[in-house]
């Protein structure tokens, strides 16, 4: 909290800069959010570690999706939103008037519900973040796309069929397209907003395990409605309930000895 | 067939309305069909003679003599096709911004839809008030503009062709000018609704790998609506290839060819609408046969348009 403003001062022009694992990557800071009148966010505030998983867990409507959001300001293409209080990417404010959003977006990878590929092929999938920076050399795509998609545990399903269009893949492929194309630009931070819902067991236990191994390179923070999927993959769990951050907490302690009662009723299936 | 148990009472009323109600459906679907197939048989018929006569010298002949009973549409297909396609160069990119300033959230959502619903309005002007308006308007603008361009483009290799004076306000670059604008609420309609069908969630996945709102329509929403777009120019394509009173009032009606946009031309169904009323015998047949090609390449055009719509629908159905 102290050091939140020195910190901001200090730290280079780039969001993206690599610095050891810390404690309170994302820093979030008596956050409320509004959409309109309707306020979704109260007074959260949180620290979200560097290098490891945290899943946010809770009702619908709860603003788990919403938090998630603003750590990408992706909430700012809806009008007459609105927030108060502060988030700290790197002990950088992202609302600081001196970060393009544009850059922030670039160095947060965020794989959505629904798998969304573009009507394009594989290739040019994984591409289109390069591109749009201006990178156009074919030997750096090519690499990106094969680190993107070995990353994505893609690359022995998809390397015969690079051209192929992106259309033609099977719905778990398709959400596994969208994960290589997210960490395509090497961002340092991964956003899942559910990324498996829509996904097959199957399907679902290979996202899981991709979840793992990128873990070791990119700080994630998982929406999810799957409790197991929490329990399974993450190492701190955040449970919001109306719009209210009520504990947060490693994932262990989370769902065996929560401190709230709100909690337990909830990971014991008493509601929501 | 047996009859479920439950069928066999009072539901038996009710299989005879239904009956009557598909039998209706029937009829009127097949009515449509044979008006199609009979205009098509008549115009045939009426236009043998000239088919027996001509063969397909009819549609490579230059020259069209009543006097003499030469007849060759060639000047009319090239006139139909070039004041076409020229109004699409005009009216395509204008239909496209308009498209796209409609489906993006750039002004208030109560002024695009003013905007939308005067484009829309467009299309409900009935064709002899845009002649009318050409004959006031645009043929003057046309006369001093080809005044000024074929003394500009004189010592132009290609220009000069292209501007070759005298410059008659009826050309065909006036009559491609008016269609330009008969055909834009097609082009706007049809787009805008392709670029609205693009899926909210491609978007977001554009901004998320940090797009600007210009990269993402030109690489990801535009390429996405892109067969939307296409089927919408083939359908104007069709629309304006069909026009008649506005070109008959404004292109000259010329049965020479000529290099220039300023020089007067034809077209297929202004040719049609000009000389059907005065025609006899194997002027007739011709006229007939002339009305015939147009049918057939606005019917080609027209499901070449729905064909690629369809096939788009199939092909982007997986991220809908």
């Amino acid at each position: 909290m102290d050091q939140s403003n020195t910190a901001s001062v200090s730290s280079s022009n780039s969001v993206s800069e690599s610095i050891p694992p810390r404690a309170d990557f994302f820093k979030v800071c008596d956050f409320n959010f509004y959409y309109g009148k309707k306020q979704a966010l109260y007074h959260v505030n949180m620290e979200i570690p560097a290098r490891q998983v945290t899943a946010f867990i809770g009702p619908s409507g709860c603003g788990k999706s919403t938090l998630l959001r603003n750590f990408n300001r992706m909430n700012e293409l809806i009008d007459g939103i609105r927030h108060e209080g502060d988030i700290l990417l790197n002990g950088r404010s992202i609302f600081d008037k001196t970060i393009e959003v544009i850059a922030l977006r670039r160095s947060i990878g965020m794989v959505f519900q629904k798998s969304n590929p573009f009507p394009k092929s594989i290739y040019e999938n994984i591409v289109y973040s390069m591109r749009i920076a201006g990178v156009n050399t074919k030997s750096v795509l090519d690499e990106t796309v094969e680190r993107s998609l070995r990353g994505a545990a893609l690359w022995d399903e998809a390397k015969d069929r690079l051209h192929d269009s992106a259309l033609g893949l099977s719905g778990g492929q398709m959400q596994r397209l969208c994960i290589a194309r997210a960490i395509a630009n090497r961002p340092e931070v991964l956003l899942m907003d559910e990324p498996c819902s829509a996904l097959d067991p199957i399907a679902t236990a290979k996202v899981e395990d991709l979840i793992h191994e990128l873990k070791k390179e990119f700080t994630i923070v998982i929406v999810t409605h799957n409790m197991q999927q929490a329990t399974r993959c993450s190492d701190k769990t955040a449970f919001f309930y109306l719009g209210k951050l009520i504990e947060f907490d490693v994932t262990q302690k989370i769902f065996s000895n929560p401190a709230e009662k709100q909690t337990e009723d909830y990971i014991t299936g008493r509601f929501g | 067939m047996e009859t479920p148990a439950i069928q066999q009472g009072g539901i038996k009323e009710f299989r005879k309305g239904t009956d009557f109600f598909r039998i209706l459906c029937w009829v009127a679907s097949a009515a449509t069909v044979a008006t199609l197939a009979w205009i098509l048989v008549e115009i045939t018929r009426q236009a043998w003679p000239a088919i027996e006569k001509f063969g397909f010298g009819f549609v490579t002949g230059a020259r069209w003599l009543p006097n003499r009973e030469v007849f060759g549409v060639l000047p009319f297909l090239v006139g139909t096709a070039t004041s076409s396609l020229i109004a699409l160069v005009f009216a395509l990119p204008l239909g496209l911004a308009v498209a796209i300033f409609l489906s993006e959230d750039f002004l208030p959502l109560p002024v695009r839809q003013v905007v939308r619903f005067t484009v829309e309005m467009l299309a409900a002007i009935p064709s002899v008030v845009y002649g009318l308006w050409g004959i006031f308007v645009v043929i003057p603008l046309v006369q001093q503009f080809g005044s000024w361009a074929m003394v500009a483009c004189k010592d132009i290799p290609v220009l000069k062709e292209i501007f070759a004076g005298p410059a008659y306000g009826n050309s065909l670059l006036t009559a491609s000018l008016v269609l330009a604008l008969m055909i834009l609420p097609t082009i706007t309609a049809i787009s805008r609704t392709a670029l609205v069908a693009v899926p909210g969630t491609l978007r977001e996945g554009a901004y998320a790998l940090g797009s600007t709102r210009w990269e993402a329509i030109l690489g990801v929403i535009l390429p996405t609506a892109a067969p939307g777009i296409v089927a919408a120019t083939i359908l104007a394509l069709g629309r304006a290839m069909g026009e008649t009173m506005a070109i008959a009032m404004l292109i000259g009606n010329s049965s020479r060819l000529s290099w220039s946009l300023l020089s007067p031309a034809g077209t297929l169904a202004g040719l049609l609408a000009n000389q059907f009323g005065e025609a006899e015998g194997l002027q007739m047949n011709s006229l007939m046969l002339a009305a015939l090609l147009l049918v057939i390449l606005t019917l080609f055009v027209n499901m070449a348009g729905e064909a690629v719509l369809r096939y788009t629908e199939k092909q982007t159905a997986g991220i809908r």
